[in-house]
């Protein structure tokens, strides 16, 4: 069983500190939702845990299954089967979707001596469209290059559908979020969940949760996590807004 | 940010394919340097006509007289006394492999050509420093009147068609590297397309310059007569030194009412050659001349191919690519020159900047008065791929005439963290990451040659990448 442990974890941005001490396991298999108020840190988070450059850790553990990963490049953590969903992927242009999903199989799944089988890979790449459904010609536009919302939403759930990941992390917190993008997350979260993938949603938004059902509901302000619940938290929020967090926070000040 | 990429040397890499040397014996080397004493041993030895020496001697004269050129790239470190002018390696072209002396033959083994030539080409020549060492024409081509010979050889068995078209296109005082061209010329290709005919077959020559401080002068003249077509691919090497050499060539192409001339370049010298060519065609009433050009290679390059638009309908394309690494200077560009009315012209300029290179998109659009409903488009697009590098774009414009259209787009492009990260977070390693998003900027150029030379090119980009970053 795969986990992803953060222990205590203290990221700066640009020199200001943004997360002050974050503490949060996912499990293999489980689903869990990160909530929060735009600015608490959130996407900070998820960029700390793939190894942005930009995004510094000055204290704190980020372990998976067992090993200490901040030492470790973007690309070996997402050997190790660590996947980000990113909100805004970058346009990579001259590079079909196709060539770059083979690409980044050959790179987590297989090695320089041994690639995947163009035939296999086509075959595979067919499969996991079908499943999200996808249309076929989508696998030959360049990545991401003038694709809507909703499309790069497609682009990011058919590569988590690809490399399989063992923890994906789905960065969904802009409010913007179009009622169809969503539905494409959701959908595909539901279609890929399973014993063999954990996954963490971050939103803002709680809408999503209207789709999804999460096994666990954290809530994070200020660079921190300050509640863990059932997913009845979720539906709570839903209903009454962060308030109720800030107004608990203040009385424990 | 940390990588895992090897550390790759690129001189390293370049020595083992394309940089090692041969150990060979010259039947004729001229002394270092330049003067009317060369000038007339070259044209002796070749035992020319009388007004091939005096098109010689008017070219040194031009070449002496003529400043160095000041507003482009940087050559003043070219030392013209230090570089031999004429290095012959054998007696003459041959058209078996097997009679080619055998140190030369292994050259172009290595190289891959021969094997080339059996499998997609219509015909190869290949020369090796100063001279033509071998040509072929498969036998149909040739059947159907096809000519495509050295030109030295050419200018022996076709001396009319030579003389009427030599230096025509580029005359002798176009430019000093031009002049010097014409003082010195040796080798390069000659070809000749009847009426008709349609070479659906690449015909490629293959440029190797072998020793130091050597100076290479080839003149490629190819007509296209009426209604034909042809594609021509150059290729080009050269081994490591640290000194200079100097590569220096004319070509000029004349494509007929409703003929077609495609001509590509991938040019990869060593880091220590000096790459200054004039390449220009005229296209008459509904022809096309395209020139897709590499250049990735060299220490510096100062090419930019034209076209001239000589009558109604004719249309000229340029797709010019280039790739700076350290210590290179990539000075590339185009020129179009609409002469009549309802003429086109398309420029696409790709360029590349890494480890301290740059590159420089030069170009110029030419509109005579009275030219109206012409069409020109200019597109010229610059990736850079670290702080270190540097582009720069001067794009001229002469517009003498209203009723034109134009368009012109110019973008620099960095690769920002975002972008690798990005990519990095699929599994890919930085410096494939960098190489992927080369390629990618590099897809049009690339789908624009023969799969073979896609092949090729995609190789060399990556060649190029290699430990680049870190």
């Amino acid at each position: 069983m795969s986990k992803l442990e953060i222990k205590d974890l203290h990221v700066n941005v640009e020199e200001k500190e943004v997360l002050k001490g974050v503490n949060l396991t996912i499990e293999q298999g489980k689903i869990h939702a990160l909530m929060g108020p735009n600015g608490s840190g959130k996407s900070t988070l998820s960029f700390a845990v793939m190894g942005h450059p930009k995004y510094e850790i000055t204290k704190g553990e980020i372990i998976f299954d067992g090993k200490n990963v901040l030492d470790l490049a973007p690309e070996e953590r997402a050997r190790l089967g660590l996947f980000l969903s990113f909100q805004y992927p970058s346009e990579i242009s001259g590079v079909s979707l196709s060539n770059f999903l083979r690409t980044a199989l050959n790179s987590v799944k297989y090695t320089k001596e041994k690639r995947i089988p163009v035939m296999e890979f086509r075959k595979l790449l067919m499969e996991k469209m079908d499943l999200l459904k996808i249309d076929k010609s989508f696998a030959s536009r360049y990545l991401n290059e003038g694709f809507s919302g909703g499309e790069k939403k497609r682009s990011e759930i058919l590569q988590m559908a690809i490399l399989e990941p063992k923890i994906a992390i789905l960065d969904e917190t802009d409010s913007g979020l179009d009622v169809d993008a969503l539905k494409i997350v959701s959908n595909a979260v539901n279609t890929l969940a399973g014993p063999e993938m954990g996954i963490l949603i971050i939103t803002h938004y709680q809408r999503i949760l209207h789709h999804v059902k999460p096994d666990v509901v954290h809530i994070m302000y200020d660079g921190r996590i300050v509640k863990t619940s059932g997913p009845e938290l979720a539906m709570k929020i839903e209903d009454e807004g962060y308030d109720f967090i800030y107004k608990e926070l203040e009385k424990e000040v | 940010m940390s990588t895992q990429a090897d550390d790759i040397d690129i001189g390293e890499e370049y020595k083992e394919k394309y940089g090692f040397s041969d150990d060979i014996k010259y039947l004729h080397t001229t002394k270092p340097g330049i003067n009317e004493g060369v000038v007339r041993e070259i044209s002796k030895i070749k035992n020319e006509p009388e007004w091939m020496l005096n098109f010689r001697l008017k070219g040194l004269k031009h070449f002496q007289e003529r400043p160095m050129p000041k507003w482009g790239a940087n050559l003043g470190q070219i030392d013209f006394d230090n570089i031999t002018y004429y290095m012959s390696p054998s007696e003459k072209s041959e058209t078996s492999w097997e009679d080619v002396p055998e140190g030369i033959r292994k050259t172009f083994d290595r190289l891959g050509i021969p094997e080339a030539e059996k499998k997609f080409l219509g015909g190869v020549g290949a020369q090796y420093e100063s001279e033509v060492v071998y040509h072929s024409l498969r036998k149909d081509l040739e059947e159907k009147g096809v000519i495509f010979l050295g030109m030295d050889q050419a200018l022996k068995e076709h001396p009319d068609i030579v003389k009427k078209w030599f230096a025509k296109i580029i005359p002798i005082n176009d430019n000093k590297f031009s002049a010097l061209n014409t003082a010195a010329w040796s080798g390069g290709s000659f070809i000749y397309i009847p009426p008709g005919v349609k070479v659906d077959v690449p015909l490629q020559s293959y440029f190797r310059i072998n020793a130091k401080n050597v100076g290479q002068f080839e003149r490629t003249l190819i007509i296209a007569d009426k209604g034909s077509s042809v594609h021509y691919v150059e290729g080009c090497t050269a081994p490591i030194y640290s000194t200079d050499s100097l590569h220096s060539a004319v070509v000029e192409l004349i494509a007929m009412e409703d003929a077609t001339i495609r001509y590509t370049t991938i040019q990869n010298w060593s880091n220590n050659v000096y790459n200054l060519v004039t390449k220009r065609g005229f296209a008459y009433k509904n022809a096309t001349i395209s020139w897709i050009d590499g250049n990735l290679g060299s220490k510096l390059t100062m090419k930019y191919p034209g076209v001239y638009l000589m009558e109604e309908g004719a249309k000229g394309e340029v797709l010019s690519v280039a790739f700076a690494g350290k210590g290179q200077h990539q000075d590339a560009g185009a020129k179009m020159v609409h002469m009549a009315p309802n003429t086109t012209s398309i420029i696409t300029s790709k360029s590349v900047s890494k480890d301290g290179g740059r590159t420089t998109y030069r170009g110029l659009l030419e509109v005579d008065k009275g030219c109206h409903g012409i069409k020109s488009n200019v597109v010229c697009d610059a990736l850079i791929l670290d702080e270190t590098s540097a582009t720069d774009t001067f794009p001229y414009m002469n517009v003498n005439e209203q009723d034109v259209s134009i368009g012109h787009e110019a973008s620099v492009n960095k690769v920002s963290d975002d972008q690798l990260f990005y990519l990095m977070s699929r599994g890919i390693e930085q410096s494939e990451a960098m190489a992927m998003i080369v390629r990618g900027f590099m897809e049009p150029f690339i789908k624009a040659l023969p799969m073979e030379y896609a092949i090729e090119l995609n190789r060399l980009i990556e060649l190029n990448m290699e430990g680049s970053v870190g």
